[in-house]
């Protein structure tokens, strides 16, 4: 008998996070006959709303309201969840920043096993679950076999499953509220600090000429900038150039940076690390270069090129030039 | 009979008299020199040690050559004759000047000296003083209308030198001129009491000033005579004093700091001296952090620095806006010894230099490319004092991040790229290489009596691999039994030291010298001239090293290597001197008579060659380190080289190679201007016995450039 | 302040390319370069710069064998005061939750008032922080990119979220910070530094000094195990373009004019 299996769904403004869809499909994967509940907290009219919405996807929407949730704090969100959950279930919550610093420590407080940052399910074995995870910046992948005999956190990775078309579930929502009681915890949410805005809003751009590692040198910035002049688009980048200082932060494209959704994207130099593309949504048009061919980015791109960058992006600069002069 | 006058001792100075007047004022200036001079020494007592007292013979010999011949002087045409000029009026004045301060406190009268040495002395001085007059004056001119701008001081160091040196100037125009009156009056005293004898120098400034004052009443000369004779003792004691405070001390320390200047080329100083390598691990401090951990032959530097500019003017950092500039490296601690060895009251010492008067960049930008070195007419060391304040900062853990990376990735993998170690001979298995040159890769089975060291870049970065390759078939042209290490070897660690990571340089280089022997080679050849000068200088115990167009010099003269008439004689190729082949090992001429020996080949020389050479950027580590600057060095190299009308360079150096076409990219020449290497050019122009199917592709296609 | 890095030995994954072995059971070990996982050298520079600022000490642990004793070394020619290995037969195979059981156990050893983690290791499993922190019932953070020691044994910390942004949070002491890379810049460590430490005297313990029940770690008592190494079956992928670079250039061109990306 498969554990009972619950989604942490997180949201913003009223508004259910699209991992809420994929969680929904993870669950599908651990047991496709599985009728997964979705476990939201929070607070007000806001989160009324979000369970409204979950409805439509989840059979059963179990919603945690406390005025000290209004935030997602998740040392007490953790706290909530402990008092909430059955014993043995499994819960999946999505592998971000919210998740890493709730899902090990809410393992610990159930008693369960927790698996972490999951981008393949193939299914339930006995009393085991067994999963696909990635090691060494997703140079190697790995079969994992997890216990859930006591139950199971586990980490989804953002991206990994896809959305299913379901049949509409019409769910009921239940009000776990009362189970929860006062909440405090040693860690209190002060504020958010915003990035700063930078000169360009790279999340407005339609054509996006992207940099990684592979630009090698803060002078070599300039190669990628003239190709997004020549061709009226905007340069962004991933966590190394940012690291290194050779762009500001508000040029990341990634799960700790800014999330894009651009027509075109050019993927320039990067390897294709997940926590990037976990910032490209809306199903662009790739066009990955790159030395190393064996580079994971050639397999999420469109289209590839075996290239140095530092060589081929003159190049294309000074073609498209010339085109937009014989255009003019 | 010959006229005799009072001279100034016996003479009456208001009340006084002159023989205990300047008495008084010998003694007073001599004590307060004395004191001023032991003041300066002060911190030189506590600096750290310096073995200066080697070879003396030597010494003594380039003492004659660079202090007393003023040898590189003329560099700067103008100011160098000046000075030469200058320091031989104050040679030849010397005696003089002594016999004159003599003259206020010896007994007997003077009279006129008309014949014998003494005389011609005299008139050989008159001259002197004029000159140095002259000088004076010119030099004034030229500060104040013409502003050379190497003198001029940037804001970030303060307020302009201009003053100062006007003042100094004027000083010595002034005891020139005094000591002119005085002989102009001393002359015309005498003349009254007997027939005008000329004793005077004709046109020379005392002559001159004898003929206007000569008419003038008795009196009135004898007072010029006491006058004159007063404040020339007073001005020569006040310089005398003065100069320690200031850059004109370059008078009395330029003898010591030209005898024990450094006489080892290319060479780091070891990081503390009298403490052996093995030693290192006991010392508590590395490198020079505070001013007291310079040695003292490094604070004589600082005193003998004259302000003079040309090391700046030279410095390639400076010269693209890098915050380095090596005069000010000088000048600054100067000021600061000055500031903290007071004349008077305590010394404030143990201030950090680094984020003091030194700023980090300004440390790391230096391509150690010698040219200071090189300019300076005193000998001044810039290098060393570079190395040092670099070991300070690596030993607090201060080392940019742009450098990390690189010294992690040479500590693990013997490389700064963090590729790995049994890929370091790939180079040698391309393909069609191998199967027209055979490399070796010396190990218990394959042997050969030369070694073919590559280093880091030529092994792994894939443009200098073809460097690598056109190197592995001269050297089979040529006849040479060779090999190479392959992933026994381990990056030269010449920047490494350069860099003040002294430790993980003897690392490396033990691991080297562990490979070397074993491999049982009697000679070294590279083609890199980094790894040139550390087997040459730095590594202890190795075969004898040679550079690659050492060993193409010789293989054309002697026959054994033959070149094809060049490939386009449209080409027109200039020559650029790597800065650790040319500069700091003297190696000019071999790689000019190999491209001269290329039939047809048209060669120019840029106005910065050989030892004027200007550094293309610098190379190993300095790769990695993102500096403040304009511009890039090697932009600016490539815009001389067009200048001189040649549309490719030849370079004989990996590091400029990359330097060089990274700037012909980025300022845009391409199509105008190409790079290659020396012996990649000779490669191609090699007369072959059995000529194989080249990869004459993959070498850059200069044959149509 | 008494400050513990818990830190990990990793093969140096930007160095190495991680193959699998002959067999293919498991990756290739030979000719990997090791090095401290670089999110657990950010949080030791943290801590160094803490106590620079208010005093303490640095403790240094990690769990594993006599091998991994070097990355402790390194720490401590960093400037870290103490370092720790936890060694035992029976820590062998133990998944994070053993981890955390067995740095537990030095935690209720010695007093410390603040415990960091680096984000992730190699294993992307950043789980070992968090674990700590719900067994010691300490409040945690994770993905931490600023901290701030305040009067009356609190912090003010950072954490790195989307977009950029940071949420604030007062934490109360004894906790456990997870620390993200470019919260500060790690100095540098030289060679000469690591040989001054090279002899210094650096503690063992195993499961009986911590009070570790055996049966709570290791294998055995690991609920998740890694069963293999493989390289996914590379699926379609990107359509590759080939031919002379102007070739690839105006097929470029054409692709992204089609697409609406050329004005």
């Amino acid at each position: 008998m498969t554990p009972r299996i619950f989604a942490y769904i997180a949201h913003k403004g009223g508004v259910a996070d699209d991992s809420a869809a994929e969680l929904l499909a993870a669950a599908k994967k651990i047991d496709a006959g599985a009728s997964p509940a979705a476990l939201v907290t929070g607070w007000g009219a806001e989160l009324d709303s979000v369970c409204e919405i979950l409805r439509g996807s989840y059979a059963e929407v179990w919603k945690v309201a406390s005025e000290s949730l209004a935030y997602p704090n998740a040392e007490l969100v953790r706290k909530a969840l402990v008092k909430v959950l059955p014993p043995g279930c499994i819960v999946l919550v999505p592998h971000n920043h919210f998740g890493i610093d709730l899902a090990p420590g809410l393992s610990i407080k159930l008693n369960a096993a927790f698996v972490s940052d999951v981008m393949g399910i193939d299914g339930i074995d006995g009393a085991s679950l067994k999963v696909v995870r990635q090691e060494f910046g997703g140079q190697m992948s790995t079969h994992v076999r997890c216990d859930i005999s006591t139950g199971a956190v586990v980490n989804v990775r953002p991206g990994a499953f896809k959305a299913v078309d379901g049949v509409p579930a019409g769910g009921a929502v239940v009000d776990k509220s009362s189970d929860v009681g006062a909440l405090t915890a040693g860690r209190r949410y002060l504020e958010i600090i915003a990035a700063e805005a930078g000169d360009v809003d790279i999340t407005k751009e339609p054509v996006l000429v992207s940099i990684g590692r592979g630009i090698q040198e803060k002078d070599n910035v300039a190669i990628a900038q003239e190709l997004a002049d020549a061709m009226g688009a905007a340069v962004s980048c991933s966590r190394p150039v940012v690291d290194a200082k050779w762009l500001p932060k508000s040029r990341q494209v990634g799960s700790s940076g800014q999330t894009v959704r651009p027509k075109i994207y050019l993927a320039c130099g990067m390897s294709g690390s997940f926590q990037h593309l976990a910032g490209l949504k809306g199903n662009p048009f790739i066009v990955a270069i790159n030395k190393n061919p064996k580079a994971p980015i050639f397999q999420v791109a469109d289209v590839g090129i075996v290239a140095d960058i530092l060589e081929f992006l003159p190049e294309l600069t000074t073609k498209i030039r010339e085109m937009k002069k014989v255009s003019v | 009979m010959s006229a005799t006058i009072l001279s100034p001792a016996q003479a009456t100075y208001w009340f006084v008299q002159g023989q205990a007047l300047f008495l008084v004022i010998h003694v007073l200036g001599l004590l307060c020199f004395a004191y001023i001079v032991t003041k300066r020494l002060t911190p030189l007592l506590k600096a750290e040690r310096d073995n200066r007292f080697d070879r003396p013979l030597i010494r003594l010999g380039r003492l004659l050559q660079f202090w007393f011949g003023q040898w590189k002087h003329p560099r700067y045409r103008t100011a160098g004759i000046i000075h030469i000029l200058l320091f031989t009026g104050f040679i030849v004045l010397a005696i003089h000047t002594f016999t004159l301060l003599g003259l206020g406190t010896a007994g007997g009268s003077i009279t006129a000296s008309t014949s014998g040495v003494g005389h011609v002395y005299g008139l050989i001085t008159n001259y002197a003083a004029t000159v140095v007059f002259l000088c004076m004056t010119f030099a004034a001119t030229r500060r104040l209308v013409f502003k050379p701008a190497r003198y001029a001081v940037p804001v970030r160091y303060g307020k302009a030198h201009t003053a100062d040196a006007i003042f100094l100037l004027a000083l010595i125009a002034i005891l020139m001129f005094a000591e002119s009156v005085f002989e102009a009056s001393k002359t015309a005293l005498l003349a009254q009491q007997s027939h005008a004898v000329e004793t005077l120098a004709a046109f020379s400034l005392p002559w001159v000033l004898n003929r206007a004052i000569v008419a003038a009443s008795p009196l009135t000369i004898w007072n010029l005579y006491l006058i004159s004779y007063l404040l020339q003792a007073l001005t020569f004691y006040f310089l005398l004093c003065y100069r320690p405070f200031g850059i004109q001390f370059h008078v009395e320390t330029s003898l010591f700091g030209v005898y024990f200047a450094k006489l080892d080329r290319g060479t780091v100083k070891p990081v503390r001296w009298g403490v052996s390598d093995e030693q290192l691990d006991q010392v508590k401090s590395f490198g020079v952090k505070k001013f007291e951990d310079f040695t003292w032959k490094h604070m004589l530097d600082f005193y003998s620095c004259a302000d003079c500019g040309r090391c700046s003017d030279q410095c390639p950092a400076n010269a693209v806006g890098r915050p380095l500039s090596p005069r000010f490296i000088s000048i600054k601690a100067r000021d600061y010894s000055f500031q903290h060895y007071p004349m008077f009251g305590t010394s404030g010492n143990g201030q950090p230099l680094i984020g003091g008067i030194y700023s980090e960049d300004e440390i790391w930008s230096c391509t150690t490319c010698g040219a200071c070195e090189e300019e300076c007419p005193l000998l001044i060391e810039y290098i060393d004092k570079m190395v040092d304040l670099r070991r300070g900062m690596v030993d607090d853990g201060n080392v940019p991040k742009s450098l990390q990376k690189p010294l992690k990735a040479l500590e693990s993998r013997g490389n700064p790229y963090g590729k790995m170690e049994k890929k370091r001979a790939e180079w040698a298995k391309e393909k069609e290489f191998q199967s027209t040159c055979a490399v070796k890769v010396l190990d218990s089975e394959s042997s050969a009596n030369t070694l073919f060291f590559v280093d880091s870049i030529t092994s792994y970065d894939d443009r200098m691999q073809s460097i690598a390759r056109a190197t592995a078939r001269v050297l089979t042209n040529a006849g040479e039994n060779f090999g190479i290490l392959g992933s026994a070897e381990k990056d030269s660690g010449h920047e490494v030291r350069r860099f003040g990571e002294e430790m993980l340089f003897m690392a490396l280089r033990e691991q080297n010298v562990q490979a070397i022997k074993e491999s049982g080679v009697t000679r070294i050849v590279t083609a890199d001239p980094h790894a040139y000068n550390a087997l040459k200088h730095d590594y202890k115990d190795v075969p004898p090293v040679e550079h690659i167009s050492q060993v193409i010099a010789r293989g054309v003269k002697s026959g054994r290597l033959k070149l094809n008439p060049v490939a386009n004689g449209d080409n027109v190729y200039a020559y650029h001197d790597p800065c650790y082949l040319g500069r700091h090992n003297q190696i000019f001429d071999d790689p000019r008579y190999v491209l001269d020996a290329i039939p047809g080949l048209k060669r120019v020389e840029m106005s910065r060659c050989r030892n004027r050479s200007f550094c293309c950027g610098g190379g190993g580590l300095m790769l990695f380190y993102e500096p403040q600057e304009e511009q890039r060095m090697g932009v600016k190299r490539v815009q001389m080289a067009a200048e001189t009308g040649a549309n490719v360079i030849v370079t004989a150096c990996p590091f400029c190679m990359v330097n060089v076409e990274d700037a012909i990219k980025v300022s845009g020449m391409e199509g105008k201007m190409t790079a290659i290497d020396l012996t990649e050019l000779v490669d191609q122009h090699l007369v072959r016995e059995n000529p194989p199917a080249e990869d004459l592709g993959n070498l850059p296609s200069h044959a149509n450039a | 302040m008494e400050i513990l890095v818990c830190a990990r030995r990793v093969p140096d994954t930007s160095e190495n390319e991680i193959q699998l072995n002959s067999s293919g059971n498991d990756i290739e070990y030979d000719d990997l370069v090791y090095s401290i996982n670089e999110p657990d050298n950010y949080a030791v520079e943290e801590a160094l710069q803490i106590v620079a600022k208010s005093g303490g000490n640095v403790t240094v642990a990690t769990v594993g064998t006599d091998e991994d004793e070097e990355i402790l070394r390194r720490e401590m020619a960093m400037g870290a005061n103490h370092g720790v290995l936890l060694s035992d037969d029976a820590f062998g195979g133990s998944d994070g939750k053993g981890i955390a059981t067995i740095l537990k156990g030095l935690v209720q050893k010695r007093k410390y008032d603040l415990i960091l983690t680096g984000v992730q290791a190699e294993d992307g499993g950043a789980q070992v922080g968090g674990m700590l922190a719900a067994m010691l019932d300490y409040p945690f953070a994770s993905l931490v990119n600023s901290v701030e020691v305040l009067e009356g044994k609190k912090l003010k910390v950072g954490r790195e979220i989307e977009g950029g942004n940071k949420e604030m949070s007062e934490v109360d002491l004894p906790c456990v910070l997870s620390i993200q890379t470019g919260i500060n810049e790690p100095r540098y460590v030289g060679m000469r530094g690591i040989r001054q430490v090279a002899s210094l005297e650096i503690p063992t313990y195993g499961a009986s000094d911590l009070g570790v029940d055996a049966s709570s770690v290791g294998e055995a008592a690991a609920r998740v195990k890694r069963e293999d190494y493989f390289v996914p079956a590379l699926g379609k992928g990107a359509e590759m373009l080939e031919g002379s670079s102007d070739e690839i250039i105006d097929k470029l061109v054409e692709l992204m004019k089609a697409k609406g990306g050329l004005q």
